[in-house]
């Protein structure tokens, strides 16, 4: 089923300065219960986000008026741990299309892209440089080209480019999806089945 | 040029290679639980595709289920419906299922093995990060999300681009009182958390190749915490001998048919890896970490890592990580009082770890301060626990034994470690709030766990061998 189309992104963003984020942090498991897909982003965060009485930390990016925007801009390794892909849910639903690291889980990268949202990965050095440029101006807007793989901080107007695997890039762009193209590769994948041979493991 | 273990099992199930992209690969076995595949069903429903190869899958219900009174119906209502759910989506689309108070229940990690599901040369998949534990017996596993299961179902393929492929060697004896546990948490304080991040990772080695099944299980299980996609060990005679007579595992001819297509699969001498290390088993002891990701262990007797050893940018999260924990730079943390202990989980909840606690505790009392509950992963380990007479061991001792499930090593369901307190854990994360909101995870060995038990502080658990 087709999603939504990746456009070119301008945006505040909002910072979380902490490495090593995990899947756990960003949807607890106790909000796992759910069989549907719609309404996670009201406990994204939720353990740094609210107290154990459910009143909003106030210091937390989230809680913070201050900041806004469809780009979240996290510490290195960000989504280890559990592969839920609820954590890529709640993130969509809070309203964020771009995440920015200089370091991301593989699984979660993969559930990212599945949902539409963009893992853009940069260096150490402009991320501490994104860092500070917000710290500096909470308005500074960051640019987003995924057509040209390009991470921009308008003010300054200085960039980096970012990998992303030509397949994936066309599927953002255009709103394919994967399923989609493993239903047309049916032929193929039967063929495979019968040329397998004598080794067969299922009783 | 040679082929590793890995690329030989991978490429073998490459369908096609999409240009500039991923493989098309195909995935001979998936195993699905209540919690990840509830949505993946939806999905294929609303395309209005029928599941393509349901022989393929097999279900379990063990995250989100109660380890007491299983034989009741799930009092907690959110999760008695997502159980539901999974009964009646594996009953639609011709699924086998497991659930609770089977036979054949249990965590699926547990349950895939010991029913002779996993096979050396496989490809398998499951929507739990944890099946890297399958990579013990020489197959490729690793863990997906909603959208793969999604994937596999319609097509019993997923698009995955190919890893790169690492090489751990573990060469030498372990000391007494080290278990493969300890290997693991070892190397996690080597590599870190992110290190194996983008690899695919062979372990190897003298040390490696003496473990037992079960041993080397544990290993694999927490390849995801280095970052790994998954874990993979040569398939060798302790694996065969386990295979023998599994229940789903080939029978007679086909089985030495099988062990003769298995015992190629190995890496060649002149295979090249991306990045291999090195470690000596003798440098190992019992470890355990002290922070907010497995990445952070040290060797029991040792002191948490000071402030001036962690690099700049890292030094945020470090004091972090140490403040939640309620530790301080530099201290040591034999010694120090604990509140909970957990034994379970797809990492170290199989009867041989059930067999490590039982002979420290035995004949013994666990300390007045300490609450403890151990959970067998699977209605097998739990009927053998009894039929060993470990439950009474464990009863003796004050200890409690439930019924099978993932339990405290997420706390989906009621079994949460309250705020503030100190669990000593046999599973596989320390995450902040992993064991329930605001607890404290210790990682440890089922060893260690015991020795704990006895002291109810961190004791090093080579006193009592």
């Amino acid at each position: 089923m087709p999603k939504d189309k990746f456009v070119k992104i301008l945006s505040r963003v909002v910072p979380i300065k902490i490495e090593n984020i995990d899947t756990d942090q960003i949807i607890p498991a106790r909000f796992l219960k759910a069989t549907s897909k719609d309404g996670f982003g009201d406990n994204l965060f939720r353990d740094w986000r609210y107290d154990n009485q459910n009143n909003p930390i106030a210091a937390f990016p989230l809680n913070d008026k201050k900041y806004a925007g469809s780009i979240l801009v996290a510490g290195k390794n960000f989504g280890c741990g559990s592969s839920r892909e609820h954590a890529a849910w709640a993130i969509e639903d809070y309203g964020f299309r771009v995440v920015v690291s200089s370091f991301f889980a593989d699984i979660f990268k993969n559930n990212a892209m599945n949902n539409g949202i963009l893992p853009v990965q940069i260096s150490d050095s402009f991320l501490l440089e994104i860092f500070n440029e917000v710290e500096k101006d909470v308005n500074s807007e960051i640019e987003v080209d995924l057509e040209n793989q390009k991470i921009t901080i308008v003010k300054t107007g200085k960039s980096e480019g970012f990998e992303i695997n030509s397949y994936k890039k066309q599927c953002l762009i255009n709103g394919y999806d994967d399923v989609d193209y493993l239903l047309s590769q049916k032929e193929a994948i039967g063929k495979f089945e019968k040329n397998r041979g004598e080794i067969f493991f299922y009783k | 040029m040679g082929k590793t273990l890995f690329d030989k099992v991978w490429d073998s199930h490459v369908i096609s290679q999409i240009d500039g992209g991923p493989s098309v690969l195909y995935i001979d076995r998936q195993f699905i639980h209540e919690v990840t595949s509830p949505q993946a069903f939806t999905g294929l429903e609303q395309r209005g595709v029928s599941l393509f190869r349901p022989s393929q899958t097999t279900a379990t219900a063990d995250h989100n289920i109660p380890t007491i009174d299983q034989h009741l119906p799930i009092k907690e209502q959110l999760s008695a419906f997502q159980v539901q759910k999974l009964k009646e989506n594996c009953e639609k689309n011709n699924i086998t299922y497991y659930g609770l108070g089977h036979e054949n229940n249990g965590i699926v990690h547990v349950v895939g093995p010991e029913l002779g599901y996993t096979l050396p040369g496989m490809t398998m998949v499951c929507g739990d990060s944890h099946t890297s534990t399958h990579g013990a017996f020489g197959s490729v596993a690793f863990g997906v999300g909603t959208s793969e299961i999604e994937m596999v179902f319609a097509s019993q393929c997923i698009l995955q681009p190919k890893p790169k492929k690492m090489k751990i060697t573990v060469d030498g004896k372990l000391g007494k009182g080290v278990t493969s546990k300890d290997v693991i948490l070892y190397i996690l304080s080597k590599l870190t958390a992110s290190g194996g991040t983008g690899y695919f990772i062979e372990y190897a080695g003298s040390a490696i190749e003496a473990l037992s099944m079960e041993a080397r299980m544990t290993v694999c299980n927490m390849s995801i915490e280095l970052g790994a996609r998954g874990g993979i060990i040569a398939p060798d005679e302790t694996t065969f001998n386990y295979l023998k007579g599994r229940k789903y595992a080939p029978q007679g001819d086909a089985f030495t048919k099988a062990v003769a297509f298995w015992k190629t699969l190995k890496s060649d001498s002149d295979a090249i890896f991306d990045t291999e290390f090195t470690f000596n088993a003798s440098d190992i002891e019992p470890m355990l970490t002290f922070g907010t990701n497995p990445g952070m262990g040290m060797k029991i007797s040792q002191s948490i890592p000071t402030l001036d050893t962690i690099d700049s940018a890292g030094k945020e999260t470090y004091s972090k990580a140490l403040e939640y924990m309620g530790f301080a730079p530099g201290e040591k943390l034999l010694g120090k009082t604990m509140d909970y202990i957990f034994v379970g989980s797809c990492t170290n909840g199989r009867i041989e770890d059930l067999r490590e606690v039982a002979s420290i505790v035995k004949g013994r009392k666990k300390a007045d301060n300490i609450y403890m509950y151990i959970v067998p992963g699977s209605k097998l380990v739990e009927k053998q626990a009894i039929a060993e007479g470990l439950d009474k061991i464990f009863e003796a001792a004050g200890i409690q034994f439930r019924q099978p499930g993932c339990s405290s090593c997420l706390a989906m369901n009621e079994d949460k470690v309250p705020k503030g307190k100190y669990c000593v854990s046999t599973s596989n994360r320390n995450f902040e709030g992993r064991q329930g909101p605001g607890s404290r995870t210790i990682l440890v060995s089922p060893l260690t766990a015991a020795a704990v038990a006895i002291t109810g502080k961190i004791t090093d658990p080579r006193e009592f061998l």
